[in-house]
């Protein structure tokens, strides 16, 4: 099995365990973990097809503008999460839908 | 095999940083991931992008975690889950079974001979990406600036008008019964000197 496919196949466990994630937890900071597992998962993925491709270098550049992006998700994200906590009191995701107007 | 190694460990440090208990062990084993992806990013020949996976993602993402964790707090919601476990690893395991069929064995297709370097596609071919990202940093600071500013609650409201409502009386009885923005004028000299005589 190529190095090429050992890769592949860990794309598959990063984009499925960030799944998993965001499917069974309620804590918000959590959901930024998954979030962020599940980015890495796509960011490999880019720079593998690029290499499978021959575009090893356009595959690097998309990957910047990625994890650019994870980033400040990342950030926003956790100032959110801060801010959550600050004005509910806690960081139960389903205590937010109390909030609809 | 170092791959599969590799891989191994990046998927087990992902699935810890899942099902850890703490936000911190959390944080850690997600920083675990970072350097892994780094090492694999470096392995497949995208070595600039490990270097920057490796700086952010494993030192300022990890950091910024560990600063909002200290923030926020671990409110120990880990018991409580959306779906059930056998419900959400079942989704996953068809998730994963399906993009696996579609996109395995991935092969090599390409000539890498005629490419051009990594500076002249990032600055040059995809100079649109390089402006949105530009973008999305500015749209992040502002973000994190709206977002940390310091908020009253309605309850901190209303102690804060409670408070000032209780200041303004006492100011009035004790002070000497000029409001509190006014200027103090002081006699001239000579007529002090008139009122003496």
């Amino acid at each position: 099995m190529s190095a090429l496919n050992w890769v592949t196949l860990g794309v598959l466990g990063l984009l499925g365990a960030g799944l998993y994630g965001l499917l069974i937890t309620r804590n918000l900071i959590k959901v930024v973990i998954a979030l962020q597992i599940l980015v890495k998962g796509a960011l490999l993925a880019l720079v593998a097809a690029g290499q499978a491709s021959g575009q090893i270098n356009l595959g690097q550049s998309l990957a910047v503008t990625v994890i650019v992006a994870d980033t400040v998700v990342a950030v926003v994200g956790l100032a959110l999460a801060v801010q959550v906590k600050r004005l509910v009191g806690t960081l139960d995701v389903k205590a937010l839908s109390n909030l609809r107007g | 095999m170092i791959d599969a190694v590799l891989v191994a460990g990046t998927v087990l440090c992902a699935v810890r940083a899942i099902r850890a208990t703490q936000l911190l062990s959390s944080a850690l084993w997600l920083a675990g991931v970072s350097a892994l992806v780094s090492i694999l990013l470096y392995r497949l020949g995208a070595h600039q992008i490990a270097v920057i996976e490796l700086s952010v993602g494993a030192g300022l993402v990890t950091v910024l975690f560990v600063f909002a964790i200290s923030i926020a707090g671990d409110d120990g919601l880990t018991e409580r889950e959306f779906l059930p476990n056998w419900l959400a690893l079942g989704l996953i395991a068809l998730f994963a079974g399906l993009l696996g069929w579609m996109i395995l064995p991935l092969e090599e297709t390409g000539v890498a001979a005629a490419e051009a370097t990594f500076e002249s596609v990032l600055w040059s071919d995809r100079a649109l990406d390089v402006l949105v990202q530009i973008v999305l940093i500015f749209s992040g600071v502002l973000c994190l600036v709206t977002l940390l500013k310091e908020r009253h609650t309605s309850a901190q409201r209303q102690a804060l008008a409670g408070k000032e409502e209780r200041e303004r009386p006492s100011a009035a009885a004790s002070g000497n019964g000029h409001r509190p923005g006014a200027a103090v004028v002081d006699p001239a000299p000579a007529e002090v000197e008139e009122i003496h005589a």
